[in-house]
């Protein structure tokens, strides 16, 4: 199934690792980041309610 | 859709409602178009006659290249949004961006590096498209940090939207450096609008797979962060009124 690379495989495999990588980074980041802004913004809300 | 309608999503509470409902589809193709165009490239396609397997970055470095102008360009119109018609929404979707663009930057530079050295014997040249490049990187993270710097979200966002003008400049020196300087080892465009053929069908095809893929998620990450900056301005403006009475 994996083709043969060559001489060139380490350049092509870690070009794709690198890639890879840096993309799922900012996926997650992006997600988390969302994610805990949501629920900070939620509790603000909820006391600024509660306070009037 | 006239342009009075897209007025309507400077409305934060209309934009998030908007957005949450594309956002799913978007995320869910650029995905597919990302697994699609990867694994077609990378597996079945062949070696090129003279770059042998290398020309299988292809697939990586010239979808994040041209994400990395775009990205930039699409800052510039949403900050020139902001200084003509002070929506918040187009200055926080330019922020939102920046971040986005800089890993495509910072993709398409590594990528770049990595291939360069078997097929020009050096990681790094200074080269009219590498150097505009690497500027153009140094102006996402300049950008990013000038965000980081201002508490004032209405200041911040005019000082960025002066340094996303300038930084236009180096955007488009990286696209058509090769043209103006026609020195340097950098090939020219692998795509183009005119009838000549710069790539193989052979490689064309999953190529425009993986720029869809790049393209949408580029969407999908700008329209999540551009909610997530929204509600975290919302959050500052509560505290603020809070602390205030």
């Amino acid at each position: 199934m994996m083709p043969d690379l060559g001489k060139y495989a380490e350049a092509v495999l870690s070009s794709y690792a690198v890639s890879i990588v840096l993309l799922v980074v900012l996926v997650w980041a992006s997600l988390h980041r969302a994610r805990r802004v949501r629920k900070q913004l939620e509790d603000v809300e909820t006391k600024v309610k509660r306070d009037g | 859709m006239n342009l009075n309608t897209l007025w309507a999503y400077a409305n934060p509470k209309k934009f998030i409602q908007a957005t949450d409902r594309v956002l799913p589809v978007i995320s869910i193709l650029a995905v597919l178009s990302l697994v699609v165009g990867l694994v077609w490239g990378f597996f079945f396609t062949p070696e090129d006659y003279r770059q042998g397997s290398t020309v299988k970055i292809i697939y990586l470095h010239v979808p994040s290249a041209l994400m990395a102008i775009n990205a930039w360009l699409m800052m510039l119109v949403t900050s020139l949004v902001w200084i003509v018609r002070r929506h918040h929404v187009s200055a926080l979707a330019a922020r939102a961006a920046a971040p986005v663009g800089a890993v495509m930057t910072l993709i398409a530079l590594a990528t770049g590096a990595i291939w360069g050295q078997p097929m020009w014997g050096t990681w790094w040249a200074w080269d009219p498209r590498l150097t505009s490049f690497l500027i153009l990187f140094l102006f996402y993270l300049g950008y990013i940090a000038l965000w980081e710097a201002i508490e004032d979200d209405d200041t911040a966002a005019d000082l960025t939207s002066i340094l996303c003008l300038v930084g236009s400049v180096f955007a488009l020196l990286s696209r058509y450096a090769v043209n103006f300087w026609n020195q340097g080892l950098h090939q020219g465009a692998s795509l183009s609008l005119d009838k000549e053929e710069n790539v193989a069908d052979v490689f064309y095809y999953p190529l425009l797979v993986c720029i869809a893929g790049f393209v949408l998620l580029f969407i999908a990450l700008v329209f999540l962060r551009t909610q997530t900056e929204i509600r975290a301005r919302r959050m500052r403006a509560l505290l603020a009124r809070e602390r205030m009475g």
